[in-house]
């Protein structure tokens, strides 16, 4: 007897009749192929793989209750789809937080995602996006060995030509920061670190703005002020 | 700044002193909640007490008298009867216990009411504030915990917030599509003295529980009506939770279109309407099921196409086009996509629909389902209920019983067997009469179930259907019923199996009975313990005698009856299964 894959779609959780746990199976793989490789030693690269998905930005609108960001992470944690960025902030409207989200899935999770997201008590709005709908920012921060770079010309020269900023340099280390896409970045990080200069690499959540003209936050506080 | 509209007593807790005037008082928070529930409506709680809720029982006993509040034996037994009593009274359940394992012992039956979309409220204690996070004692974040099986939980730290929390959780619980809200209130919040007002929150800026879909989508709807030769409407909870039974009777009639029940829908209609056509699901009818998968429109209505209703998804009603009715957006699209969605309150939306359908018979589509019912009374249902030798069966007990009560009961079940039998064979003529535990299947639900129903509806007779397995599961609460004298008539089927589980392994896992036979002991003496009146049946010539005696006995009844030990539930669509291949034996 096959055992199945995903216990939980029937109650016994093991039969051979059953397709239905394949079935599931199967969407969950494709929903799990996401994303980022962190590299094993130094000198190997990070890069996006999507397998097919689309990577997704989803903006979220809630009020500044303590505990959402817990519902929100639930949302995805269940449903098998792991968050590839985050950031949380107040937004423009007093009161508001807005949620920047990224993950790789397909359009129908993106879908039920933002349903089920949407359905939490305090969840104003949520929304999908692809790359094509936003203006996106994200930054990273580079920590070089400064000894190593001393000697490298070729560092400088990839710092320049990817648009990258020097702000520290001391005998022990340079601090690089840039700001732009996802690919920008990690292309600057895949390139220093084939020259085995970087000691540490962080990136930003991604942040992003809609390019629609509607305001699609404002138009639903106004609509629910006039249903009060 | 907090701009929350809503939030009202939170932003203004500091000023409080300000608005002490007309219309408040100072008093305790725990009588602030008191008087916050008073406020509800709330007539009736199910509770226990404990260290971290004791000013609220305090408080309580000052309300003893215009609170009716039942003492359960397990906080288990308290939520679950809270959604007995919410399921037949149409209002809200609520339940007190204390903090850390009172709540944590809730958490079974939060989920359930979770998925069932139930309106209860649990206030559970919590340690004070100054102590929250240092792993205090009887300190658990229950907050953490119910967060994902509630549809919304929130501490009340102050006592400045329990007007708005208490008003704001039964709004929730209540509105669009129901479920469970936690209250987890702290100790500081329940001694501290508040000047309290009632709060009233009718509106959540973030929170829209009903749309109105536009006439174009009605229309659109009535459209597709209109077209079909061969329409088939699954009705799920949804129409019993919007007190919408007469709409749609309406919208069925006007248009002659049959109808399938899901579990929790099936008194949705009275069982011997010509349109009712049966239950839906693994061990729902022939005739609804394979129908399915032949009608060119399904319309749902207050229904999730749960995976025991679709069976496999990837041949489910693929030849149809699909409306889906329900208020959850959320709902839509999820298991199956539809052609058509009408997103609002089903006792609108049907009544709005119902307007623009024209009159029709649908006559042979109708007369269709007929060879499969035929089909199934022969093959399952007569032998099930009128068998004429053998032990006693399941089938025939639920039957009897029904029939004895002028199938006017409230049918209560727990989980198993017990529950697709009373299912399948109890008649319904009234709305709000199932009691079952749907989507979670939680065993041990229908007897604290049973004692809420009776409660949320004194003038009707309760009948509860147990296993053996599942009535050990909260036997305690045949205290409560003790002490209440709660008129609750149980009917134990006693297989001496784990039945439902034998039969999979029975099916599936090669008859390998794995844990699944149970030794049980003797119910009478228990019964007789608790001073509970009983009688136990073998023989069939006894059956109709000894429920007569139930149903005559004033007060609560434990009837046993000694059922074949390893008997099926039939028809049964396997699990994976294509929706019209049900199985009306097995070898
Ligand atoms: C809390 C819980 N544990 C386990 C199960 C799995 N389960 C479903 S039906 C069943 C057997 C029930 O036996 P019994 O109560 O005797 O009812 P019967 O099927 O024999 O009528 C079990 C163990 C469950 N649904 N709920
Ligand atoms: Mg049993």
């Amino acid at each position: 007897m096959e055992t199945n894959k995903n216990i939980g779609a029937a109650e016994c959780g093991d039969c051979n009749t059953c397709n239905m746990c394949d079935e599931k199976a199967t969407r969950n793989e494709i929903n799990n192929a996401f994303s980022v490789a962190v590299p094993k030693k130094s000198g190997e690269g990070v890069f996006l793989s999507h397998d097919g998905l689309t990577l997704y930005t989803m903006l979220i609108y809630s009020e500044n209750f303590a505990g959402i960001l817990n519902q929100i992470t639930a949302v995805f944690t269940r449903r098998q789809v792991n968050i590839e960025s985050l950031n949380v902030c107040a937004s423009s409207t007093p009161g508001v937080h807005k949620y920047t989200i990224t993950c790789y899935c397909t359009e129908d999770m993106a879908i039920m995602l933002t349903k089920q997201i949407e359905k939490k008590i305090d969840v104003l709005q949520a929304s999908y996006f692809v790359d094509e709908e936003i203006f996106i920012l994200e930054a990273c921060l580079l920590k070089l060995s400064t000894p190593k770079t001393i000697g490298n010309p070729e560092v400088s020269r990839i710092i320049r030509s990817l648009g990258a900023r020097i702000v520290e340099v001391n005998p022990t280390y340079s601090i690089v920061e840039k700001k732009g896409g996802t690919e920008d970045i990690l292309s600057l990080f895949n390139s220093l670190n084939e020259l085995g200069v970087v000691l540490q690499f962080v990136r930003s959540g991604r942040i992003a703005v809609t390019k629609s003209t509607v305001e699609k936050l404002d138009r639903y506080l106004e609509q629910r002020e006039s249903e009060k | 700044m907090k701009t929350t509209n809503d939030n009202k007593a939170a932003s203004t807790a500091s000023s409080s002193k300000d608005r002490q005037g007309e219309g408040t008082v100072r008093i305790t928070g725990a009588e602030a909640l008191m008087r916050s529930l008073k406020h509800e409506g709330v007539e009736t709680l199910f509770g226990y007490p404990g260290g971290a809720i004791m000013p609220t029982y305090d408080a309580l006993y000052d309300h003893r008298t215009d609170l009716h509040h039942i003492l359960v034996r397990h906080e288990q037994g308290a939520v679950h009867a809270a959604q007995g009593y919410a399921r037949v009274s149409g209002k809200v359940g609520c339940a007190i216990v204390t903090s850390g394992p009172g709540a944590m012992n809730t958490i079974t039956g939060v989920a359930d009411a979770m998925i069932d979309s139930t309106p209860i409220v649990i206030i559970c204690g919590q340690v004070g504030a100054a102590m929250l996070g240092t792993d205090a004692f009887q300190e658990v974040d229950v907050i953490g915990v119910t967060q994902p099986i509630t549809k919304w939980s929130y501490q009340i730290r102050r006592a400045e917030d329990i007007a708005w929390a208490v008003s704001r959780a039964f709004f929730i619980a209540r509105s669009g599509r129901p479920g469970p809200v936690v209250l987890d209130f702290t100790k500081n919040a329940q001694t501290a003295m508040v000047d309290y007002e009632p709060a009233h929150v009718d509106f959540i800026r973030s929170y829209r529980p009903v749309q109105i879909p536009s006439d174009e989508t009605i229309a659109e709807a009535a459209r597709m009506i209109n077209d079909s030769v061969k329409p088939f409407v699954l009705v799920g909870q949804g129409v019993e939770l919007g007190n919408a039974r007469q709409e749609l009777i309406e919208f069925l009639e006007k248009a002659q279109l049959p109808a399938g029940f899901t579990l929790l829908g099936l008194s949705a209609l009275p069982s011997d309407h010509p349109l009712y056509m049966g239950m839906l699901g693994m061990h729902g009818n022939l005739g609804p099921n394979v129908m399915t998968n032949q009608c060119d429109l399904l319309i749902a209505v207050g229904m999730r196409f749960d995976d025991r209703v679709t069976g496999s998804l990837a041949t489910y009603a693929k030849q149809a086009k699909i409306i889906h009715f329900d208020i959850d957006p959320s709902e839509i699209d999820k298991n199956v996509k539809v052609d058509l969605a009408v997103v609002g309150d089903c006792k609108q939306t049907l009544a709005r629909v119902t307007k623009l359908l024209d009159k029709a018979t649908h006559k042979a589509w109708i007369e269709g389902f007929r060879p499969y019912a035929e089909k199934e009374m022969q093959k399952v249902i007569e032998p099930a209920i009128h068998p004429t030798e053998g032990p006693l069966l399941m089938g025939e007990v639920v039957r009897a019983v029904s029939e004895a009560t002028g199938n006017k009961a409230v049918l209560v079940t727990d989980v198993g067997h017990n529950q697709m039998f009373g299912c399948r064979y109890f008649k319904f003529t009234e709305g709000r009469s199932v009691v079952t535990s749907g989507g979670c299947g939680t065993m041990g639900f229908g007897l604290p179930a049973g004692i809420g129903a009776a409660l949320g509806a004194p003038a009707r007779t309760v009948c509860v259907f147990c296993g053996d397995g599942g009535l050990q599961m909260t036997i305690q609460e045949l205290g409560t019923i003790m002490e209440q004298r709660a008129p609750v008539k149980i009917i134990l089927l006693n297989n001496n199996f784990l039945g439902n589980v034998r039969q999979w392994q029975y099916m599936f896992f090669n008859k390998r009975y794995s844990f699944t036979p149970m030794m049980n002991p003797d119910y009478e003496k228990i019964a007789s313990a608790y001073d509970i009146p009983s009688r136990t049946v073998i023989e069939r010539v006894d059956l109709a005698d000894a429920i007569r005696e139930m149903l005559e006995t004033d007060g609560p009844f434990l009837l046993q009856c000694a059922v074949k030990e390893e008997d099926n539930v039939l028809p049964m669509t396997p699990p994976g299964a294509n929706v019209d291949e049900m199985l009306l034996e097995v070898k």
